[in-house]
């Protein structure tokens, strides 16, 4: 196997006509590693807390994601049960474990039956927090963790995503930039999720159809701070 | 899989025979071109962003070893393997010996052209590994035991029919009698037939769209969610990835993840993107133990040293193939390999041989419309042109072609000679055609002349007539 490594290494440097690691290049790269230029920027995105919010609301809906705003984390409850109950879907909840959610007053709607932890095969509904959202394509950003299972994205009918409307940011490079942040330089979560609206196929004669593997509706409550 | 692209002819008479296939493909060019074309005109700095695309990949191939080196030691670092292959077989052995040593019984997959070239699947299948697509276009022509017909639609050439027919022959376990008309009927029960495999699967195994060498993820870009479940549910992840997929940065993946989608269906931004580093965490609650790159060369070294270089930027959007007239007409099978349209014109014939593949450069009208959409600004005429060449350099054009070039030739570097033999050749044209206006029969080309009429030449040379003017313009 490191015989291929070789093998390999050797014959890229072979074509771009340099012996192994010559200083200029190694230390170009290693610059632009460092220092990651950010190319080009839409200026779409570049807004104001509120222009960026009713970006991603407008942008979310052009890709089926449907979206309502609250005042209070304690409305939760309620406007979910109001979701379900207008999309047919049981009052039974997956929610993650995220400290984000953890305020919530779920007993306040008693009709709402709550369980916590990863998505299990059968869950019609998961309820998850988002680490941001991106006004350019109304996109969701979603991190795995002890307490953001990956699944709880990707196996319910219904994904509900909470989260408070600072988390909006205008570009991709923004949420790049808070990672950094949180993380240890070059090191990320194992899954860093991108959802730009529910699942969907176009595999069968080109009809677009929602629902393929992912959810089938993707629904978003901002909530005001 | 094997190739037949060598009997291309035969291949586009079929396919222009098949009326199903013409009724698809009639439907399949107005759809993605027109989405593409709102897609851009909605983001002004579209164009900047292809340039910066572009730039991004030249700078990477221009220092390829050094971002695959540093690609491997982050993914060392998150836990995972790297595994470098030189060539399919390679590539096949050590995929087959993490299944086996994950005791693996099912598979899933989700689409990814480099398992296609590689042929993976039938190689699984053999040792008695069962591998289940799970892109839904993917599943259906597992189900046909075709190969895909597209980039990012490989089932484009079917209608909801032949979808339908293949659905009742392989879901044995639902009624034979149930009506499976409706696409939205047929989507929901694949769903559920293929979640259960989700859920049996011991390994999953995905391609990459990029590989990320700052942090050794990799990025997957899908519409369904399928490659997600694939790299979640089972223990043990393996990745396929060709070695020209690393790109230096988060930021650099962004840029281009910003022409990808817009340039293959017109979307914004694909619905899901992954980008996935390592196995599980200690504390995390769902993913694989185990997460291995298979890192593959299969020719990409050589073309990175020649003439092609340039193709290496491609990132599978499929835009080339959207817009391609010859695509249009004869579907994606006709190709005979893994890649269509045009990317499959120029990679089929450097990745299995001019001498296999040399019809392909040649079924070109060299229009250039998968240049002017490509958003890597990938060369393609450049390099079908180039490839012509290079079969003509090493003799393989046919014989007609060869002595027609040749005669072309001598004539060209013959001014008064060139200038005699097309005023006779004009006139005598022109007096056969007279009466009509036009030729409808014509020695030697036939090839023309079978399917239209060839317009008689009205009047003089081209140059007689520049003469007249003087040489100037009007």
């Amino acid at each position: 196997m490191s015989d291929s490594r070789e093998r390999v290494l050797g014959a890229i440097r072979g074509a771009v006509g340099r012996d192994s690691r010559s200083g200029a290049a190694a230390e170009t790269v290693r610059h632009r590693l460092e220092h990651p230029p950010p190319n080009v920027v839409p200026m779409r995105g570049q807004l104001e807390i509120a222009g960026r919010i009713d970006l991603f609301i407008a942008e979310a809906e052009r890709v089926n994601t449907t979206t309502a705003r609250l005042g209070q984390w304690n409305e939760v409850p309620s406007a979910i049960a109001h979701y379900l109950k207008g999309v047919n879907l049981p009052a039974s909840l997956r929610v993650a474990t995220d400290p984000a959610l953890q305020g919530i007053p779920w007993a306040e709607e008693p009709l709402l039956e709550i369980t916590t932890g990863a998505a299990r095969n059968g869950d019609r509904v998961s309820v998850t927090g988002a680490f941001a959202g991106v006004a350019e394509t109304g996109t969701l950003v979603l991190l795995s963790g002890p307490d953001s299972p990956t699944t709880l994205n990707f196996m319910a009918d219904a994904h509900i995503v909470v989260f408070p409307v600072d988390h909006i940011v205008g570009t991709y490079e923004e949420v790049w930039a808070r990672i950094r942040s949180r993380f240890d330089s070059g090191t990320l979560p194992r899954s860093v999720n991108w959802i730009t609206g529910p699942s969907r196929t176009g595999d069968i004669e080109q009809t677009m159809l929602l629902g393929a593997h992912g959810p089938r509706l993707l629904h978003v409550l901002l909530v005001d701070v | 899989m094997e190739s037949t692209a060598r009997a291309f002819k035969a291949n586009v008479h079929e396919a222009i025979a098949d009326a199903n296939l013409q009724a698809v493909m009639k439907r399949f060019s107005e759809g993605f071109s027109a989405k593409r074309l709102l897609a851009v005109e909605r983001l002004p700095e579209f164009e900047a962003l292809r340039d910066a695309a572009r730039d991004i990949k030249n700078h990477v191939l221009e220092n390829l070893d050094l971002y695959l080196e540093q690609f491997e030691s982050k993914v060392v670092e998150s836990g995972g393997q790297v595994h470098w292959c030189t060539d399919a077989e390679q590539a096949r052995q050590t995929i087959l010996g993490i299944c086996r040593d994950a005791g693996a019984r099912t598979v899933t997959k989700s689409k990814s052209m480099i398992s296609e070239e590689i042929a993976i699947n039938e190689c699984l299948e053999k040792e008695g590994i069962r591998p289940v697509e799970t892109d839904l276009g993917e599943y259906i022509i597992q189900l046909r035991h075709e190969p895909p017909s597209h980039i990012i639609a490989p089932a484009v050439h079917l209608s909801k029919h032949q979808v339908a027919d293949a659905f009742r022959e392989h879901h044995t376990g639902y009624p034979s009698t149930r009506v499976l008309d409706d696409p939205e009927v047929m989507l929901a029960e694949a769903r559920a037939v293929l979640r259960s495999e989700f859920l049996a699967a011991d390994v999953g195994i995905t391609g990459a769209n990029m590989l990320v060498a700052e942090t050794g993820s990799i990025v997957l870009v899908t519409n369904e969610g399928n490659a997600d479940l694939t790299q979640t549910l089972p223990r043990v992840q393996i990745v396929v990835a060709s070695l020209e997929k690393v790109v230096p940065t988060l930021e650099d993946a962004t840029t281009i993840l910003r022409v990808l989608a817009r340039s293959a269906t017109g979307q914004e931004q694909a619905v899901y993107t992954t980008f996935t580093t390592g196995p599980k965490r200690s504390d995390d609650a769902d993913g694989p133990e185990q997460f291995h790159l298979v890192l593959l060369d299969n020719g990409r070294t050589d073309m990175l040293g020649s003439e092609f270089r340039e193709v290496l930027r491609c990132i599978r959007c499929g835009a080339c193939v959207n817009h391609c007239p010859v695509y249009a007409a004869i579907g994606g099978h006709a190709y005979g390999w893994v890649y269509s349209g045009p990317i499959g014109a120029v990679l089929t014939p450097n990745l299995i041989g001019i001498e296999e593949a040399g019809h392909l450069p040649n079924a070109s009208t060299l229009c250039g419309r998968c240049e002017n959409v490509c958003p890597m600004r990938i060369p393609l005429p450049r390099m079908l042109r180039q490839l012509r060449e290079r079969q003509y350099a090493q003799n393989q054009a046919p014989k007609a072609i060869r002595f027609g070039l040749s005669g072309w030739a001598f004539l060209a570097r013959r001014p008064s000679l060139y200038r005699v033999a097309t005023a006779i050749g004009v006139a005598t044209l022109g007096m056969v055609g007279r009466r009509k206006g036009r030729l409808r029969r014509l020695p030697m080309a036939g090839g023309w002349t079978t399917a239209r009429d060839l317009p008689a030449p009205q009047g003089r040379t081209f140059q007689h007539m520049w003469a007249a003017r003087g040489g100037r313009r009007q």
